[in-house]
């Protein structure tokens, strides 16, 4: 059944983000498996945020679309460990982020034990994803949604949104 | 200037019926499980051997409490903080914890079902929203300083702060849990936590160098939470239990980590710690054994209204 197999990745593979729509959740790092047998597809997903409000779209969408592709008998589980990490985005989710405007994350923080205070602004060695200038300040660490910082560029003034590390 | 509402049983059908297309038997259309209706499913949540499934019941619901209980509190600031910015930090922070609720209550009514309210028969409302929706006060196992009331934005930054530190402290430890479950909860929950204690660790200290009146409003929102905050580190005997089988962590053992924490942010603020004791229990008991205050009632009544005037989840 290999060629189905593939076959059900590549479906699963271009459900996109219901935030990030420029992200297939392959890219996002989301969509941890797809493993199909006797006609029977699971999938494993995993939450960015332990609160992300767009798991439930994300098992309908992926459910619906391998429907639509003749996949009738589809379940969708939920993997917590390990956690999700803003490492896991792929090259190409990248490279899609920053052609809309939306600044990718760096290297995700390892922390020592136990995790120190920081009472300073993140640092980030960021560039605005419009313009391209390095001058950017930190709006708020917390943005429209819980994967994402907000910062505005200090050239152009305009806003733009970063992918948070974690 | 008037338009009639459309009339959902009208024997034409109402616009409302598209909604529904296609989505039989497909409960994330529902008001109950408006998302998975298992946030586990398909996770292994077998009780590890030796452990009493009551107990982690249990301790999972104190775990959860405390999450839900501020996260209803964290959400009321919604469209009152001081501006757009704070605004939305508090309201990721509340839905992290919602996030971290919504787990641990499933896991409690996974380890043991009896903990569950019953409901109507043929009722849709999954566990997890039972226990967050049809429990009384008394059953509630978080800590008061999570329930009580909110004040100011000096308030809201110095319970953050509080409970954060404290939290981010056990979960570090609990990632380790012979429970995988708790224990994937808890690695998740350690990088959101990091966030949480630095954004109120910061505002702390803005608050206290800032003017006058922040300042003193920040000392006087100290001094109320005050007597609340070593509750947090005070060990219930199913907290000590289930630290014994290598499933849970006894607070007491994260004290001296989160004073040292503390300690730092009330230095680099130029704050005083505060010199007022602790709340007292009735008859030795505390939030982690039912017993809360009178707020908590209020916030319930609020939070779980519709759920209860419709337990079959439609109308």
């Amino acid at each position: 059944m290999v060629t189905a197999t593939v076959s059900a990745y590549d479906v699963a593979c271009t459900v996109t983000d219901p935030e990030m729509p420029m992200l297939t959740l392959a890219d996002l790092g989301v969509l941890r498996s797809v493993e199909e047998q006797d006609g029977r597809v699971e999938l494993a997903i995993t939450p960015t945020y332990s609160g992300c409000p767009a798991m439930a779209t994300m098992r309908d969408d992926l459910v619906h679309r391998l429907r639509d592709a003749g996949y009738d008998d589809v379940h969708v589980r939920v993997v917590l460990q390990p956690p999700w990490s803003s490492d896991w985005i792929t090259q190409d989710g990248r490279r899609k982020l920053a052609e809309h405007d939306i600044s990718p994350p760096g290297a995700a923080p390892r922390h020592d034990r136990p995790i120190s205070l920081n009472l300073l602004p993140t640092r980030r060695d960021i560039a605005c994803p419009r313009c391209d200038q390095a001058g950017v300040e930190l709006t708020s660490e917390f943005g429209p949604t819980a994967c994402k910082a907000l910062y505005r560029c200090t050239a152009c003034l305009e806003p733009f949104e970063h992918v948070k590390e974690i | 200037m008037s338009h009639s509402a459309p009339d959902p049983s009208d024997a034409h059908g109402s616009v409302y019926d598209g909604l529904l297309d296609g989505a039989v038997g497909d409960s994330s259309q529902w008001a109950f499980g408006t998302d998975f209706e298992d946030p586990l499913a398909g996770v292994d949540t077998t009780v590890p051997e030796g452990v009493d499934p009551h107990a982690l019941a249990t301790y999972c619901l104190m775990l959860a409490d405390d999450a839900l209980v501020l996260s209803h509190r964290l959400s009321e600031w919604c469209s009152r903080a001081p501006d757009l910015e704070e605004d939305i930090a508090l309201a990721n922070i509340a839905l992290d914890l919602l996030g971290q609720a919504r787990l641990l209550l499933a896991r409690a009514a996974a380890a043991d079902p009896a903990v569950v309210p019953s409901l109507p028969e043929g009722s849709p409302v999954p566990p997890e929203d039972a226990l967050a929706f049809f429990r009384e006060a008394q059953a509630f196992r978080n800590v008061r300083i999570a329930e009580v009331a909110n004040g100011d934005f000096a308030h809201v930054v110095v319970r953050i702060l509080l409970v954060s530190t404290v939290r981010l402290a056990l979960l570090v430890r609990l990632a380790d849990s012979r429970d995988t479950v708790l224990a994937a909860v808890a690695a998740k929950g350690v990088k959101e936590l990091t966030y949480h204690r630095d954004y109120a660790g910061r505002w702390f200290l803005t608050l206290a160098r800032g003017t006058e009146e922040s300042r003193s409003r920040l000392v006087g929102a100290l001094d109320l939470l005050w007597p609340l905050y070593a509750e947090m580190l005070a060990a219930h005997p199913v907290e000590s239990s289930l630290a014994e089988t290598g499933v849970g962590v006894d607070p007491t053992t994260v004290a001296t980590e989160v004073d040292v924490v503390l300690e730092q942010v009330f230095a680099v603020s130029g704050v005083d710690r505060p010199d007022r004791g602790a709340l007292a229990g009735v008859r030795g008991r505390t939030g982690r054994d039912g017993l809360h205050t009178e707020e908590l009632s209020r916030m319930l009544a609020e939070m779980q209204v519709v759920a209860r005037a419709h337990p079959e989840g439609r109308w």
